[in-house]
């Protein structure tokens, strides 16, 4: 067992884990944020994706032990005040990007980290959709989600031009 | 109907909490002391077991029980059909003396840590000798047929063969799929002392058949079960049956008075739940010079493994394909062989579309065939075979009556709409590349009550669906169901049909489903029923509920009761802008002060009201454009269309996400999709490295064009629709592969058409022989 110490959505948390626990593992069932889900606990379908130091990364593919010392994000900390959703929860369901819910926790905080890039300024469908291609969805055949992306980088590109003038 | 709220393309009211990160799926459930369950599965496809060595892995650190059959007492389902054809299976929910797939559970571990519960089942020791591929799987099933069914025999088939202009010899495959839920099944098993009640949390389609299911294997009464689905992420057709180890987790936590929780690993989701779709037509038809269809003779093939799944068997991949083959088109005779094959394969389950993608796909490709023999345009065969307007309602000579719906109209407006997309594939051709156009025209039967489930014969038969309404004393309603939802925004579309018999906004009417103690017996969500059945029989006891209510308000207003109306939360008379009371006092009124109330013994604001449609037909048009790329073979597909009509549209939103998302299923089903085994029966597809589901990189945005055909054989005039997207794209994508190949002698039959067979065929421009 190892001593780590990890910051959640801003919160401290300290803890003794396994070697081997992954990352999702300990984030669910040590530390009770169970929106990060597991799709397939091999790296593939990202529904587990979380932001590492600012870095969206497969929590099943990361052990908890790695994680000492960093500031992790999950989706639970996308909300404002009062489980006011953000901008990018917003337009997924505004968009009819989720249907089961189950991969939606991963397409968010990949896309919540791509949004933070200066390229996301200027996004195109086409890079929407090959960022879109990194998850799985089994229900909405990925339309709903490219346009929420889509339309959540054009919004805030808007209001930078705003904010400037 | 007093309100407006249906069609309206509101947010789901389910988007709130999935967004936050607070859904519940079983998974995310805790309970203090919760163990952790872990299946052994064979590692061999065919063997017989010897011993099954438990004693290391009963010691191991943090294991509380080792599971054999012997230790459970040998449970298992059982599935059958009142039909001396049918070879009924037993699906042992452990195997005790003989293993019939590799993956099959031959023993469940059961330890405080699901790591620890992985080590343990590593020590369990299995002694099995193994068995050769022509040993049967079953004793009463020699030649491995679970069923053999002959339909519709017409004895002019012969003289039609004999006589007709075109004969087409044909056969079409489709691989074995996975319906590839993003969350895998999983349940949690505990016992409720003070209820005395053992309670599943299962992620399912169906409780009350999960209920019935545990209730049968472990000789328990129903009411002594109680199944709850809570979030659950996906189905598509796999959790609409029950799995054995949903039984045995229910089992270890009944005799261990514990709480149990097995979560399935994506590799026991691909190699060891319920697969699909794995079917072979060998097909004549029969066509004049006019392309007018004269004669179809089908042998249908399913290869639907092991077992009969529980509680539909594993009749229902043949016996949908035999009686629903001729689809759209008028065929005058008609006969039609459907088996199921039993395998050393996972079972079948009714994955979404069921046979209906296949047969598609082989009266497209018909279609498509006979025009090219005949120099006639493609389209113009459809027209003239199709199922007239004028004809409705149209009973084939598969004994199905088809209720109205736009075949022609749909195909039309998709024509039109895509005539730009020819130009495209012109100039393309004309720089060399491979490209194309293909349709696909269907209807999709859906919301099958017991009146037409009972064809099948199935010694427990679905159909119908019970709802209660409840007003509260503050106004607000709470609607319970039979049908689960899991995905689909029943939440939304329910309180939209709700709203609008009771007039108030949707956002007061709550729904709860998925739980046996809460709702009255019903048939969960599959088979796209759910909005229809469901939906109606909750239309039907608000109906009822407003009934009540407007008595109220009559006798509140002195006015006469023909003259209340309900909307916008008030009760008013209809003309009088001055006489209203709100909903909210209404309901007050009935709970609080029901002496005020005429007939007062009916006390409160509750009714239930069941439905039990024969089902009605939702029709679509699917158009693909492909570019195949004759350097890598990959198929690309460019631009999709599709024009459907499932009648009265309840919320577009929601309409337009479930045909997408079926598309993109049945594009991949086309094009990447399929379960590998090797000749030893091993499975090849264990992980999404092997097994392709598509991404978004893959697919491309879907036109939707809505039609609207409303049903009178529904209570809103809505028509199922949760299956058409996949019944569709796999038809469409394969015609316009063909379509791109046409300057060539190449032609395609099977899906998936993969890269190497793309790649095969160039090489060779030789026709493919299935």
């Amino acid at each position: 067992m190892h001593p780590i110490t990890v910051t959640v959505n801003g919160k401290p948390h300290e803890l003794t884990v396994e070697a081997r626990r992954t990352l999702a593992d300990m984030l669910r069932h040590d530390l009770g944020y169970t929106g990060t889900h597991l799709g397939c606990e091999h790296g593939i379908c990202g529904a587990c994706t979380v932001l590492l130091d600012g870095v969206p990364v497969r929590a099943c593919l990361v052990f908890g032990v790695q994680a000492d010392g960093a500031q992790v994000r999950t989706v639970e900390g996308l909300a404002g005040e009062n489980d006011e959703l953000s901008d990018l929860q917003q337009a997924f369901s505004d968009h009819h990007a989720l249907q089961c819910g189950f991969c939606t926790p991963g397409f968010l905080m990949l896309a919540e980290a791509y949004l933070a890039e200066p390229a996301a300024r200027t996004m195109t469908e086409t890079e929407a959709r090959e960022l879109t291609a990194s998850n799985l969805c089994r229900c909405t055949g990925y339309q709903g989600i490219v346009d929420a992306i889509l339309a959540t980088a054009e919004e805030r590109a808007r209001n930078r031009g705003r904010e400037r003038t | 109907m007093t309100g407006n709220w249906t069609g309206q393309a509101i947010n789901r009211k389910e988007d709130r909490r999935m967004l936050l990160g607070r859904a519940r799926f079983v998974a995310d459930m805790d309970r203090p002391g919760l163990l952790h369950a872990a299946f052994v599965r064979s590692p061999l496809a065919a063997a017989t077991i010897n011993t099954i060595g438990t004693r290391e892995a009963r010691s191991a650190r943090g294991v509380a029980a080792v599971f054999t059959a012997k230790d459970l007492g040998d449970p298992y389902l059982f599935a059958t059909l009142e039909r001396d054809e049918f070879v009924p299976t037993r699906m042992p929910i452990l195997a005790q003396d003989r293993v019939r797939f590799c993956g099959e559970p031959v023993a469940l571990v059961i330890a405080d840590d699901p790591y620890r519960a992985e080590d343990a089942a590593e020590l369990v020791e299995l002694d099995c000798d193994e068995l050769t591929s022509s040993d049967p799987l079953h004793v009463a099933a020699p030649d491995n047929c679970l069923v053999d069914l002959v339909m519709f025999g017409d004895d002019r088939l012969p003289a039609i063969f004999g006589q007709a202009p075109v004969t087409i010899h044909a056969t079409f495959r489709s691989a074995r799929v996975a319906a590839l839920p993003l969350e895998g099944r999983a349940c949690l098993a505990e016992w409720d002392y003070r209820d005395d009640q053992l309670v599943l949390h299962v992620s399912t389609q169906v409780p009350h058949q999960v209920r019935s299911g545990v209730a049968q294997a472990l000789g328990m009464p129903e009411h002594a079960v109680r199944v709850i689905a809570p979030d659950v992420g996906g189905g598509f057709g796999l959790k609409c049956v029950v799995g054995r180890e949903e039984v045995a987790v229910a089992a270890a936590a009944r005799q261990l008075r514990k709480p149990v929780r097995w979560v399935e690993d994506r590799q026991e989701n691909l190699t060891a739940s319920f697969h699909g779709h794995e079917q072979r037509y060998t097909i004549t038809a029969a066509f004049g010079t006019d392309g007018i269809i004269n004669g179809l003779d089908a042998e249908i093939e399913c290869d639907t493994g092991a077992y009969s799944a529980f509680p539909f068997t594993c009749a229902v991949e043949p016996l949908m394909a035999a009686s629903e083959l001729p689809g759209i088109y008028r065929v005058p005779a008609y006969r039609a062989r459907g088996r199921a094959m039993a395998s050393a394969k996972p079972p079948t389950a009714p994955y979404r579309g069921v046979s209906r993608p296949q047969l598609v796909l082989v009266m497209e490709r018909l279609m498509e065939k006979a025009a090219e023999q005949l120099g006639l345009d493609p389209l113009d065969v459809r027209r003239r075979n199709m199922i007239g307007t004028a004809d409705f309602p149209y009973t084939g000579v598969n004994g199905i009556t088809y209720d109205e719906g736009s075949y022609g109209e749909s195909l039309d407006l998709a024509e039109r709409l895509t005539k730009p997309w020819r130009a495209e594939i012109a100039e393309l051709r004309e720089n060399g590349n491979l490209a194309g156009i293909g349709f696909a025209c269907f209807s999709e039967r859906t919301a099958y009550g017991t009146p037409t489930m009972s064809q099948r014969r199935m010694r427990m038969t679905p159909g119908y669906d019970t709802a209660m309404v409840r007003m509260d004393p503050t106004g607000e309603v709470i609607v319970t169901t039979g049908t689960c939802g899991h995905g689909q925004g029943h939440e939304t579309t329910f309180a939209q049909i709700v709203a609008d018999r009771l007039g108030v906004h949707p956002s007061q009417v709550r729904l709860r489903q998925g739980d046996t103690d809460l709702a009255a017996y019903g048939w969960g969500t599959w088979g796209s029923r759910s909005v229809v059945i469901g939906g109606g029989a909750a239309a039907r006891a608000a109906d009822q509920v407003a009934h009540r209510l407007r008595e109220i308000a009559a006798h509140l207003l002195e006015a006469d009761q023909k003259d209340i109306e309900l909307s916008d939360g008030s009760a008013r008379i209809r003309g009088d802008e001055q006489a209203a009371i709100p909903i909210s006092e209404l309901a007050w009124t009935a709970h609080f002060q029901a002496h005020k109330t005429p007939h007062h013994e009916t006390a409160g604001l509750q009714a239930t009201a069941s439905y039990d449609p024969p089902g009605t037909f939702s029709n679509a048009c699917h158009v693909a454009m492909v570019v195949l790329d004759t350097g890598t073979g990959a198929t690309r597909l460019r631009r999709y269309l599709v024009v459907e009509d499932c009648g009265v549209v309840i919320n577009p939103l929601v309409v337009e996400g479930q045909v997408r998302g079926g598309v993109a299923q049945g594009v991949a089903a086309a094009l990447t999709e399929r379960l590998v085994y090797d000749q030893d029966g091993q499975p090849l597809s264990g992980t999404l490295m092997d097994y392709l589901a598509p991404t978004a990189a893959e697919l491309c945005p879907v036109g939707i064009e809505h039609l609207e055909t409303p049903s009178r054989h529904s209570e809103t005039g809505a028509k199922g629709m949760g299956e058409g997207g996949l019944i569709g794209a796999p038809a469409a994508v394969l015609n316009a592969i063909n379509d791109a190949l046409s300057g060539t002698s190449i032609r395609f039959d099977h899906i998936p058409v993969l890269p190497q067979d793309l790649l095969a065929m160039l090489a060779g421009d030789t026709p493919c022989t299935p």
